[in-house]
């Protein structure tokens, strides 16, 4: 695929900050989000979860349920195919147990019936018998050999043999000698550190609404972040052909990831098949918690050796992942991420991953990378504190740059890593003077961002305007940037453009919103469907003007004579081409489809101020600075938006989020007062400095920018607590009863 | 058993029949159609079913909808004439103080309800009224800027 | 012939060789020849492997071309949030 090499052109409208075109609808009620449709005659369902953290599910007797007046239908697994794909298998069963339930929440049978009343009394009527079962729900005591095991024979081949039956695998990365490494150092730091799984949070918990026919037709409304990828698991999982299940994305209330996959939808589909009504189905918070896609919870242990003028020669990570009851590879990218931005001689990191009876992990910003590089930067920083460095100085000598060998294996392109750290030295934040009690900490962050399989389609209408069709649901302002490059390219005004997304139906696929890649890669293929219309309207222009189809260009939002020929015929605009196109041709339409590359890699740097009571264990964030690398930021605004929105998530994880299990494996803080996510009250404002370093594989050199953000803040607030109360921090979260007990563990 | 409820919605008199453990937000939402108010946690704690209730700010999850009876209820819908929006909503805009927009309505009735108490909130009276709405997108940073763009222009309309 | 860059773990099945070399022009010849060669790595290459190449990480493209010089890293396929 060829890339412009003119990024370095001017841009009109790229860069500036527009109205969003959704942004009527939300903020006067009208958006639709998931729960906000209904059916005329439609019927609402309920799942029964498992109470239990690990049970064999001996029978399930629906009669009594069934003879409810108002119960038009029941499922249980028996209603659902299971796939011989492991993939489809793990999430069919995790949609809704077959022989045993593998943790608490655990969806066994669901009922629709004519009103939420009726459904929930239906509920308790499902007799479900349990044989109750050992659980484990920590990662280190799942790793024994004596532990209760979650499901028997799912470890890869990478696993080595005497390992426990719940690891199911084991991956390294690195190069380098590591022994020599350490040997060259003057100082080597070895700790341990462990973070809590976390959930992803979003305010809108899933709902769908189902209406499915008996000659297998479907449509399906839901909050998600991939229709497509929906559509790909539902048409699986019920045995249906994908053209006849059409999906349709609802606006979405917030993601992060946890919207990737399905929970719900399969569960609705089979009861509207079952029932031949449409079938409404939302999570109750509770639920959200429960049974959808936390983060993992993880145990790693990490050594670092550096020299006393700040040079690391060496550094080594175990980390020890659990992605609930399913196989999980998320500690891959937490293995490639964790010293991703140091330029090392020697590094060496492996990765493990454990069953448990909690939830199937779902993926959360940058998955896996925040916790393995927390640990990192956690060592980094002890060590600058007892060789006295400064922390900046110290990853400035150490970073990765163009031409680095990353800890990952390939060579490192144009990167802007040293950059953004320079931007951190630079700014004032970094030398404003703190007052007793305070401390100021930093991490760096990073994270892969990907591409993927992208479909747009862009229509001129005869009126001049033009109508953008993309299948990424926008979680963040993405319509308006997708606008904007799609209003730059041909030339004219923003607001003659309007970004829609498309059921399933109505465009090829698409893969899910994730990976930080749908500005990268809905925009560069909106570019280049740009470029297809605007190939056509110069066709056509070269018609009317009788002259070759080669001797016309595009520029400032016009068909323009050039060559032999410059000059000759005053320029068409788009608007002037569109509105005879039925007379020259028929309707004119640009079309990309690609699998796209190139996105390049994201670093940040974030800088935080703040202080602990040593009384209460409480942490004030007091000052917040992101720096991060965007590549070229399409709209300034929603860049921004992602740096302070994932640097929050990042705050909550680090002082106060975490799923609590208690010794009988149930989750015992399910809701929002006990799961706390930040509040406005516990936060500063969040300042950012956006760096554009280009990236090469973008016409407009736009990077993925959303889930670096939250990379940074768990080690740069472990940092700054650490440094405020004199005691390593070396678990997450850093709530107060865990801040207070350090204090109190080092006083004694 | 259904109960009848009469009451007064964004300044129109409604009628609407319930059951008695109906909450307010399902009446709004599932009898009268105004989906704008959001049900996030159903238990009081993430505000996004923020309304008014006689000028008192509360969570409509925890209010049951036969309390309406002869109220006034104030929604999002509520804000904003046919031809112009309220300047909180205009300041939002401005501000890109929304990414998924599902918190916004809460967050909106919830500040118009601080600007009618206090016009010229601090930043910190602003983030301490809005701690009971979740913003799990933002970080709360430009929603803050937003409210005192939008106070600052309606004290000095 | 073409240097592949193995990431630790797939090292069990090409007897502890960190780079072995294929005869190669494409991604997809990359995978199928260290596939005939070291069949132990077949089920990950299953799984799904990407591969960087200079520095660029492709997730599937098959026809990426590779050339004698390239540098050719292989990465377990990685999926976002």
């Amino acid at each position: 695929m060829a890339f412009d090499s003119h990024q370095k052109r001017e841009f009109k409208q790229v860069g500036t900050r527009p109205p969003r075109p959704d942004g009527i609808d939300k903020v006067t009620g009208r958006a639709l989000y998931g729960a906000d449709v209904s059916a005329p005659g439609m019927l609402t369902a309920r799942i029964l979860r498992s109470p239990h953290p690990h049970a064999k599910i001996v029978a399930i007797d629906t009669s009594e349920a069934a003879a409810l007046p108002g119960v038009k239908g029941i499922v249980t697994g028996a209603d659902f195919a299971l796939p011989d794909d492991e993939f489809f298998a793990d999430i069919a069963v995790n949609v809704m147990a077959r022989d045993k339930a593998l943790y608490d929440g655990h969806a066994v049978a669901a009922v629709a019936a004519i009103s939420p009343a009726v459904a929930a009394e239906a509920l308790k009527r499902i007799k479900v018998t349990y044989e109750v079962l050992p659980h484990v729900t920590d990662v280190d005591a799942a790793m024994r050999a004596d532990a209760p095991v979650v499901q028997p024979g799912r470890a890869v081949e990478t696993v080595p043999a005497g390992m426990g039956a719940n690891v199911t695998h084991f991956c390294e990365f690195g190069h380098g000698d590591v022994a020599d490494g350490f040997a060259k150092a003057d100082l080597v730091v070895e700790r341990s550190f462990r973070t809590a799984a976390t959930h992803q949070g979003y305010i809108e918990p899933h709902a769908c609404l189902a209406s499915m026919t008996a000659d297998g037709k479907a449509d399906l409304w839901c909050c998600t972040q991939g229709q497509f990828n929906v559509r790909t698991i539902c048409a699986t999982l019920l045995g249906i052909e994908a053209s006849q299940l059409r999906v349709s994305a609802s606006e979405i209330g917030g993601g992060f990831g946890g919207k990737t996959t399905v929970f719900i939808e399969p569960v609705a589909l089979a009861l509207s098949r079952k029932t031949g009504k449409p079938v409404k189905l939302v999570m109750t918070r509770d639920e959200v918690f429960k049974a959808t896609g936390p983060t993992v919870s993880t145990s790693i242990d990490v050594k670092i050796g550096m020299t006393k003028d700040g040079r690391i020669t060496a550094g080594e990570a175990v980390l020890r992942y659990s992605g609930g009851a399913y196989p999980c590879g998320t500690v891959d990218m937490g293995a490639q991420a964790a010293f991703a931005a140091y330029d090392l001689a020697a590094v060496r990191t492996t990765g493990w991953n454990a069953l448990t009876n909690r939830p199937k992990e779902a993926a959360y910003r940058a998955p896996g990378a925040p916790q393995a590089i927390y640990a990192v930067e956690s060592v980094v920083d002890e060590l600058c504190l007892a060789l006295k460095l400064d922390p900046l100085d110290v990853r400035i000598r150490n970073a990765a740059r163009k031409g680095t060998k990353s800890s990952y294996g390939p060579t490192f392109d144009d990167i802007g890593l040293l950059a953004t750290l320079e931007a951190a030295k630079a700014h004032p934040h970094y030398t404003a003077p703190l007052k007793p009690g305070q401390a100021r900490g930093l991490s760096c962050g990073f994270w892969f961002n990907f591409g993927g399989n992208t479909c747009v389609s862009l229509n001129v209408n005869t009126d001049g305007t033009v109508g953008v069709t993309e299948g990424n649901p926008d979680i963040g302002g993405s319509r308006a940037s997708i606008s904007l490059m799609a209003a730059e390219e041909l030339g004219i005004e923003y607001d003659k453009v309007r970004t829609i997304i498309a059921d399933t139906s109505s465009l090829g696929y698409n893969d899910v919103t994730d990976g930080s890649r749908v500005t990268f890669s809905v925009g560069l293929a909106t570019i280049k469907a740009a470029r297809d219309a605007i190939g056509k309207m110069c066709g056509r222009a070269a018609k009317i003007w009788g002259i070759d189809e080669d001797a016309v260009e595009w520029r400032d939002g016009a068909a323009h004579p050039a060559g032999p020929n410059a000059g000759q015929f005053p320029p068409m605009t788009l608007a002037e081409i569109a509105a005879v196109s039925f007379q020259t041709g028929g309707p004119i339409a640009g079309h990309h489809e690609v699998n796209v590359d190139g996105a390049g890699v994201s670093f940040g740097v974030h800088l935080v101020d703040l202080e602990v009571d040593s009384e209460t264990g409480a942490t004030k964030v007091l000052r917040y600075t992101v720096f991060q690398d965007a590549g070229r930021a399409v709209h300034p605004d929603y860049v921004e938006g992602q740096m302070q929105g994932g640097a929050v998530q990042g705050i909550g994880w680090a002082l106060n989020e975490e799923y609590i299990y208690g010794r009988d494996g149930r989750l015992q803080n399910a809701g929002f007062l006990d799961y706390r996510v930040p509040v406005a009250s516990d936060l500063p404002p969040i300042d950012t400095v956006i760096l554009e370093i280009p990236n090469p594989g973008h016409p407009y050199g736009v990077r993925g920018v959303g889930e670096t953000p939250i990379v940074p803040p768990l080690a740069a607030i472990s940092n700054a607590v650490s440094r405020a109360i004199g005691v390593r921090m070396q678990e997450l979260p850093m709530s107060p009863p865990r801040i207070l007990k350090t204090i109190r563990a080092a006083r004694a | 058993m259904s109960i009848s409820v009469s009451t007064t919605v964004n300044g129109d008199a409604v009628d609407f029949i319930c059951n008695p453990e109906e909450s307010l937000l399902d009446a709004l939402r599932g009898r009268l159609g105004l989906t704008g108010s959001k049900e996030g946690c159903g238990t009081g704690d993430c505000g996004a079913c923020s309304v008014t209730l006689n000028g008192r700010l509360v969570c409509s999850c925890l209010v049951l909808a036969v309390e309406a009876e002869g109220a006034e209820i104030g929604t999002v819908e509520g804000l904003a004439s046919a031809d112009r929006l309220h300047p909180l909503q205009q300041a939002f805009l401005d501000h890109a103080a929304l990414q998924c927009g599902v918190c916004t309505p809460g967050i909106l009735v919830a500040a118009k309800a601080l600007l009618e108490k206090n016009p010229d909130p601090s930043d910190e009276d602003v983030r301490y009224w809005l701690a009971g709405n979740l913003c799990r997108c933002t970080g709360y940073d430009k929603i803050v800027r937003a409210v005192q763009s939008a106070a600052a222009q309606m004290r000095s309309a | 012939m073409v240097k592949v860059l193995l990431w630790g773990s797939m090292r069990t099945h090409t007897e502890g060789r960190a780079e072995v070399e294929v005869e190669a022009r494409t991604f997809k010849e990359v995978l199928d020849k260290l596939a005939e060669a070291y069949p132990g790595l077949r089920p990950q290459i299953e799984r799904g492997v990407s591969m960087a190449l200079d520095g660029r990480i492709y997730r599937e493209a098959w026809f990426a071309p590779v050339g004698p010089d390239s540098e050719v890293v292989l990465m377990p396929y990685m999926t976002g949030g």
